[in-house]
């Protein structure tokens, strides 16, 4: 039953085919079944509170919820041992309103540790595996619930995404991944990394899903100054598949063989022949789609500008975790190395790597060479963007520059065009606060690849009709990894 | 050999509130440690920032009353430093774009007027408060995220006096706005001295020494003292002054080294990305400007030179806002502005220092004090009646005109009723007439004497002393 969708299972719900707590029952047994394989889940929460009282679309429905949102009286880790004890006393606003939705949390899943990171192995409890491939990671940091939805544990999952978060491990598990406008979802309870980049999304196996998840979760907040002022959208209901006369663009250089020839091969192949079919595909949905081309200096800046800002504002925003006031005391005979021994041995060495980066970044004699210039980038790419989506209604392009890769897997540190630019483009999403969703559109080597569509800021429903379109006439919706199938 | 002493002061100053700079938490002086904290104020993964408007205006009103530049946007800053005072690991102030900048304030330095210069005025939160201990220290986290208006001077002072003459006018601008109650026996204002010394002349200025977190003014003017005479002996002898922070020791009334400052501390300052840059549009400028009332140095200033009272006296009555008003009102009202000066300064005042009680809850108000200055001037009372009417007054919360018909004590202004109670007297008193006449001039306060016994005192004395005068010369 629970491999369904939640527009399914609402269903099966109000007929009374099924009860909530049979779901929930079902989720768990799921969630321990895979966790010794997959290992989705810090914390699966045998005690999930039953909800059979219909309150609307997400009455009653169990998920998932990346380990790095606030929970109340439920261990929060964001995977790292600076926090494996920790126990928050108060729900994050994204908590709050599933709750009030009626939805039911079975667990709490693994990320990278503090959510830095895309491989989805740095969390403090082991790396997480992808369902389609147990020699294959998922990607990161929302590893565990890319992989909950994947295996089919939950119908939906809470991720957070600040470079590619959700859209990346959503295309690497060929379910859908949703980004939505900065701002639309607040991050309160969120355990920040870069909050001017850190978004509250969904894992869903149907677009329409996202939407239902989306209505739930969204709305303005008033612990959030970042957060949006509430719209009457109801994207459940205002979804549609109609695109005729939408225009679309993609990335000239991105979807051009030649801009990757350091780097081809068969799989990069089979990548840009399936966008190039996709663009045919919306073609024949009646939309246009026209490539666009960027300067090169720009995209190969995108990433250096992701990474600057990020380790910057990272350093910073996880400057409380120092065994104070909450986590494990560190020893030392001053406050300032009670602190330092406390920081030494809570992080592991990848995330002491990125706080010094930023730290270096932030240095006033590095400032301007570095952490001013990756905003100016940033605000270029903005500026471009924000330009085009005067004419167009979206951007297309592959989600990822391969499929999920093999857990040792030689070229990651590789600095070739296809590791720069079509790895790691999607952080243009989170430069601008735009909408951006990850479709599964097709499969290369037995192994899913995503679409992503990323739209003008508060365009989410068009964002989410693209994405809609493609899905219905794609076999995809609603799919499980077939490992475990 | 002279030295030029250069001063720049940094003033801190906890802002009145309902609630704390970025957290619901209330603002409120508290005995109990702890007490006013919540997750937000303790930085638990997850919290936000949420700024506080009040204390926006607030920041905007003092900007404006001292007469800096207010930017049209407002943007905050991260500093960041790891100090178990500070739980976030960074505090969110303003450095890029502060709400005021380059302003000035006038302040009456003795009989001199100083222009003091103003560098910028920022809006931050408050840190914890640390208690240390041999082996341990106390963190009180009720004062963390307190809003905090910094006030920088540019080094424009060259003495403790003006330093002090600063302190103490700013500190009433904060009063007078009700941005702040600015006490510093509760730690709510507090400074950091910046002071060089350089030979007589010079055109530029000597080695910074810097003494940190100074809480009252009192020390300030000690620390600067000792400061100055400290590196004069020093420059004197030939040494040299090392850029360092130093803390004052109220106990010995010194200043020691904390540390020599080899290059800043690099507080790796950014944008706040949680706070929306926030528009401060003109309307709403204009709007806080109106809200400002006028500050001491203008009322001092309206005074001396509208009512012609002494600089002192007009000191004494701006020193409290609400006075300054009560005296105004007063002159609105009629009352000549010495004859009240003299009142609020003397008397009124005393009373209220007595009872430690504000001049809200006194009883006299304006229009009384006119109706109890015109009985005085009308010749119905003496000035020495209308003070014991006054407290009588203030003792039994009664119209002092009623006050005075209870007492009795109107005086009789009645040339007749008068007149022939004299009559009645010199008739009974031919020797002492002659007396008079040939000199005894003294013979005149016993009839007066006289007078007053046979009136119980009711009768005017002035009045009374002119007809007996006007009698004798008939006879």
């Amino acid at each position: 039953m629970i491999e369904k969708t939640i527009e399914e299972l609402r269903k099966d719900l109000d007929s009374k085919k099924i009860t909530s707590s049979e779901l929930v029952k079902e989720s768990i047994e799921l969630a321990y079944k895979y966790q010794n394989d997959y290992n989705s889940f810090v914390t699966i929460c045998d005690d999930a509170a039953i909800n059979e009282e219909s309150k609307g679309a997400l009455s009653g429905i169990p998920c998932a919820i990346k380990d790095n949102m606030s929970t109340k009286g439920i261990l929060t880790t964001a995977s790292s041992n600076i926090l494996k004890n920790y126990v928050p006393f108060f729900d994050a606003t994204v908590v709050e309103k599933l709750k009030k939705a009626g939805a039911v949390n079975i667990g709490k899943t693994v990320l990278d540790e503090l959510a830095m990171g895309g491989t989805g192995t740095t969390g403090h409890t082991g790396p997480t595996r992808n369902p389609w491939d147990k020699e294959r990671l998922i990607g990161g940091s929302s590893c565990g619930s890319a992989a909950a939805v994947a295996l089919g544990i939950v119908p939906f999952s809470i991720g957070s995404d600040t470079g590619d978060s959700i859209r990346k491990p959503a295309a690497y598990g060929g379910i859908v991944g949703y980004k939505p406008t900065y701002g639309l979802v607040s991050r309160f309870g969120l355990f920040p990394f870069a909050c001017s980049l850190d978004h509250v999304g969904c894992f869903t196996r149907s677009v329409k899903d996202a939407a239902i998840v989306m209505d739930g979760i969204k709305g303005n907040d008033k612990r959030d100054m970042t957060s949006l002022p509430d719209t009457n959208v109801n994207f459940e209901n205002e979804i549609t598949n109609d695109i005729k006369g939408k225009k679309l663009f993609y990335i000239k250089e991105i979807a051009d063989r030649k801009t990757y020839e350091d780097d081809y091969d068969e799989e990069l192949e089979q990548i840009i022949t399936n966008f190039e079919k996709v663009i045919e595909d919306y073609k024949k949905l009646g939309a246009t789609v026209e490539p666009i081309s960027f300067d090169m200096k720009v995209l190969d800046a995108i990433y250096p500008a992701y990474l600057t800002i990020s380790c910057a504002e990272a350093t910073s925003n996880n400057s409380n975790l120092t065994g104070i006031i909450f986590g494990p005391r560190g020893e030392g005979e001053s406050i300032e190395k009670i602190m330092f021994d406390a920081r030494t041995k809570g992080f592991s060495e990848l995330i002491k790597r990125r706080f010094v980066t930023g730290s270096y970044i932030l240095q006033k004699e590095n400032q301007e060479r570095c952490f001013l210039n990756a905003q100016r980038v940033r605000r270029i790419v903005v500026d471009k963007m924000t330009q085009l989506y005067k004419t167009y209604d979206g951007m297309i392009g592959p989600a990822a520059g391969s499929i999920a890769p093999k857990f040792k897997s030689e070229n990651v540190d590789k600095l070739s065009k296809r590791n720069l630019i079509l790895e790691n483009y999607l952080a243009i999403g989170n430069f601008g606060g735009f909408p951006s969703i990850t479709l599964p559109c097709g499969f290369v080597n037995k192994m899913p690849i995503g679409l992503n569509i990323t739209g003008a800021v508060r365009k989410d429903l068009e964002v989410l009709n693209i994405a809609y379109a493609l899905e219905s006439i794609y076999p995809y919706k609603g799919q499980i990894a077939k490992e475990v199938k | 050999m002279e030295y030029d002493v250069t001063i720049g002061l940094e003033v801190h100053c906890e802002v009145k509130t309902n609630t704390k700079m970025f957290s619901p938490s209330l603002n409120a002086y508290e005995e109990l440690a702890n007490n006013n904290i919540t997750e937000i104020d303790l930085a638990f993964p997850g919290v936000l920032p949420i700024v506080n408007y009040e204390a926006v205006k607030k920041s905007v009103k003092m900007a404006l009353a001292l007469n800096c530049k207010v930017p049209s946007k407002m943007y905050f800053d991260r500093k960041n430093y790891y100090y178990p005072d500070l739980p976030k690991g960074f505090q969110i102030t303003q450095m890029h774009d502060p709400v005021g900048t380059d302003g000035y304030v006038n302040v009456f330095v003795g009989d001199d007027v100083k222009k003091i210069d103003i560098h910028d005025i920022h809006l931050e939160e408050d840190t914890a408060s640390l208690d240390h201990y041999d082996t341990y220290s106390l963190i009180d986290y009720n004062r963390a995220g307190i809003p905090l208006l910094e006030t920088v001077t540019e080094p424009c002072m060259h003495s403790a006096d003006e330093a002090l003459a600063f302190l103490d006018a700013l500190r009433k601008i904060f009063i007078y706005c009700d941005i702040s109650e600015a006490r510093t026996d509760r730690g709510q204002m507090r400074c950091d001295v910046n002071i060089s010394l350089a030979p007589k002349g010079s055109s530029v200025l000597g080695t910074k020494v810097e003494m940190k977190n100074i809480n009252s003014f009192a020390n300030v003017k000690a620390a600067i003292e000792y400061e100055i005479k400290r590196q004069t002996e020093a420059l004197n002898n030939g040494e040299r002054i090392i850029q360092e922070t130093r803390r004052y020791d109220d106990v010995d009334n010194k200043t020691y080294r904390m540390r020599e400052k080899v290059e800043g501390v690099d507080y790796k300052y950014f944008i706040e990305p949680n706070i929306p840059p926030y528009r401060l549009e003109k309307e709403f400028v204009e709007e806080i400007k109106s809200t400002i009332p006028m500050l001491q140095f203008e009322r001092i200033n309206k005074y001396m030179s509208e009512y012609d009272i002494s600089k002192y006296d007009a000191t004494v009555i701006v020193k409290d806002k609400s006075v300054a008003e009560y005296f105004e009102k007063c002159i609105e009202l009629g009352i000549n502005p010495k004859t009240c000066a003299n009142w609020v300064t003397s008397i009124i005042l005393a009373h209220l220092n007595k009872t430690e009680s504000p001049i809200e809850s006194l009883y006299l108000t304006p229009k009384m004090l006119k109706d109890l200055v015109k009985m005085v001037e009308d010749g119905k009372i003496s000035s020495k009646q209308a003070k014991q009417v006054f407290y009588k007054v203030v003792e039994e919360n009664k119209d002092p005109l009623t006050i005075i018909d209870e007492l009795g004590i109107k005086q009789t202004s009645d040339d007749s009723a008068i007149r022939d109670i004299v009559k009645g007297i010199l008739d009974n008193n031919a020797k002492l007439i002659e007396e008079y006449k040939g000199g005894r001039s003294n013979v005149l306060d016993f009839f007066v004497g006289q007078v007053m016994k046979a009136t119980r005192g009711q009768a005017n004395p002035t009045m009374t002393s002119t007809i007996i005068k006007e009698e004798i010369e008939k006879r």
